[in-house]
């Protein structure tokens, strides 16, 4: 399948040498290395793709499902439709009352069809936004959770604005006086995704990517040869572990050896604890903090040469605009 | 003109240019002797005349940035911001760092937006144009960084800015960190609202994909020139995704007036006396909050 063969190899030999008394420690050192070999950034940055696209890869409501203790879905943007790909409502995490929204991919062809398969229109971002503004209301955090091969790039989501849907959900997250918590699940396809990305803490799951375009988006335009998907998946340094290098992300979410479709409880556990522990952090900051902190964050992403050397931090002089 | 002194961090240093009324031989590269769409002659004198429009059917060429300064600012001085800023291929991308040097060549620009200070029929106002020959006016790291600092100069100094948007959408080369410019620029609209300073968007031909989505589709007034393509999705990402077809220059601003996204579409020949009438009646509070 998509993981790789001699990491499964490896793993089913760490079982046996646990179960049995037979002394494998020479072949799974072997193996080891065998696999440190095969990490190649091209390989690696492959298999996230294929795991972060996996079928049964868990989706926001499952996860909504395993992390609530209970949950309901509110639909609609009171204003054309409800957007089955971009999903939202309250939540009881860990008994404290916080809206979610997140981006729902189908679990089979079906079931695909209706969600788009995770494609929002402008009604989904109309939707967040809505969701989000009664959660500051009521002074409920906000977690949002993307997943999304991009927006919906057809006739009907330029007829209503998919451009100014998204620019104006990430400046309306800006503004939002309540803590915000970004989950990056599984694909985080270039506008559709950081539609909902703006926020205080960006976590992101172990096996999941972010990036500008698709691997194979960039393979037939920039590299002009279709084929080269692979390739272009590491050019794009979209792993976790490049993003945290470059500050896009705050935090990587460990998964379970295989990925979260294998253990999609244990997922989902480990994704929970940390949304606590970013909620935990942010709960100590007043609005005001809460707020500088964010645009300080974004304002400062980006890496370009200058002469003139800064003089002041961002976040001090950011304090006399905000 | 107002004194920018140093203390705020924002303008570290400014590069002087004069905006004449006779055009810069070195900068005008566009010069075509036959309109694209209705194929008739054009003499280059006339085509002066018409700001570049096309006198037979209209037709609105793309104009260069420092053009596009040339037909907006008033006599007399263009401020750059920050003219040396460059980006630094933080991916590493193959061949990216020969694309730009050939392409600053080509184009005498540092990167696909000049930024700066200048007056428009007499007020001073912050300007920042797209070049859509740079790269196809993508942005990058550097184009989103001038785009939020002429934002926070219009926040400090209490200025209306305008800018002038012509992009294919997010530089790719620059992988996520083209993408985070999106939410960088949309985030830096905010210190105008909360300063409560205009913010005039001119989307010209074309304007897609990462800039549309962000701070293109933001402004308190959005203008558009006629004719101009604004898309999210180019076909190729529509026909490669949903295989849904649709064609090259489609939709126009016309049709985003009507599905109600746009505020007018503006001919080029009035656009500075539109824009000047915006200016004028929204004078800015000097000394508000903040």
């Amino acid at each position: 399948m998509s993981d790789n063969p001699i990491r499964q190899k490896l793993e089913e030999l760490k079982g046996l040498a646990r179960h049995s008394r037979i002394d494998l420690s020479r072949e799974i050192v072997e193996l080891e290395k065998k696999l440190d070999a095969s990490l190649t950034p091209e390989n690696e940055a492959w298999r996230r793709v294929e795991l972060a696209r996996h079928p049964e890869r868990p989706t926001t409501l499952d996860y909504a499902q395993a992390m609530f203790d209970d949950f309901v879905e509110l639909h609609g943007d009171r204003t054309f439709s409800d957007d089955p790909a971009l999903v939202g409502g309250i939540a009881l995490l860990a008994g404290r009352p916080v809206t979610f929204v997140g981006h729902q991919k189908g679990k089979n062809m079906k079931d695909n069809l209706k969600r788009n398969f995770g494609m929002a229109h402008p009604e989904g971002y109309r939707k967040a936004v809505r969701l989000a503004r009664q959660a500051e209301k009521f002074g409920r955090p906000v977690l949002t959770f993307i997943d999304t091969p991009g927006a919906f790039p057809g006739v009907a989501a330029e007829e209503r604005g998919i451009s100014q849907a998204i620019a104006s959900t990430m400046k309306e997250f800006a503004d939002l006086e309540v803590p915000v918590v970004v989950t990056v699940l599984g694909e985080g396809g270039s506008g559709g995704a950081i539609g909902i990305g703006v926020g205080d803490a960006i976590l992101i799951m172990e096996n999941a990517f972010y990036s500008v375009i698709s691997p194979e988006g960039c393979a037939s335009i920039l590299l002009r040869d279709p084929s080269k998907a692979r390739y272009s998946a590491s050019l794009l340094k979209l792993t976790p572990e490049c993003l945290l290098e470059f500050h896009v992300v705050d935090r990587i979410v460990r998964e379970p050896a295989g990925g979260a479709h294998v253990d999609p409880a244990a997922a989902a556990a480990s994704l929970k604890a940390a949304i606590l522990a970013a909620l935990e952090e942010l709960d100590k900051k007043n609005p005001e903090t809460l707020l500088a902190e964010r645009h300080a964050k974004f304002l400062s992403l980006g890496v370009f040469s200058e002469q003139e050397p800064q003089r002041k931090s961002l976040l001090q002089r950011l304090r006399d605009y905000f | 003109m107002i004194e920018f002194g140093k203390q705020k961090g924002w303008i570290r240093y400014l590069t002087e240019h004069p905006v004449g009324r006779k055009r810069d031989e070195r900068l005008f590269i566009d010069e075509k002797h036959s309109c694209p769409s209705c194929q008739r002659p054009i003499a280059a004198e006339e085509m002066e005349k018409t700001l570049y429009t096309c006198p037979h059917c209209t037709h609105h060429f793309r104009l260069t940035a420092w053009e596009r300064i040339r037909s907006t600012a008033d006599e007399g001085v263009f401020q750059e911001f920050a003219a040396d800023m460059e980006t630094m291929n933080p991916l590493g991308f193959p061949g990216y760092e020969e694309k730009l040097a050939a392409i600053r060549q080509k184009t005498g620009l540092k990167e696909a937006v000049v930024s700066g200070l200048c007056k428009v029929n007499g007020t001073d106002v912050v300007l920042a144009v797209m070049d859509f020959r740079f790269i196809g006016g993508s942005m990058g790291s550097v184009v989103g960084e001038k785009i939020m600092r002429a934002m926070l100069v219009g926040a400090e100094k209490r200025l209306p800015v305008i800018v002038f948007a012509a992009s294919g959408g997010a530089r790719m080369q620059e992988g996520i960190l083209s993408l985070m410019q999106m939410a960088k620029t949309a985030v830096a609209t905010q210190a105008l609202e909360k300063r409560r300073c205009p913010y005039f968007v001119v989307l010209t031909d074309p304007t897609t994909a990462g800039v549309l989505a962000s701070f293109a589709m933001l402004g308190d007034v959005i203008l558009a020139e006629p004719g101009a393509l604004m898309r999210f999705a180019g076909a190729r990402v529509v026909a490669g995704t949903i295989r849904e077809k649709v064609p090259d220059n489609f939709p126009l601003s016309a049709f985003h007036l009507d599905r109600g996204f746009l505020d007018a579409v503006v001919p080029r020949k009035d656009l500075k006396r539109i824009l000047s009438f915006l200016i004028r009646t929204h004078p800015v509070a000097q000394g508000g909050r903040g």
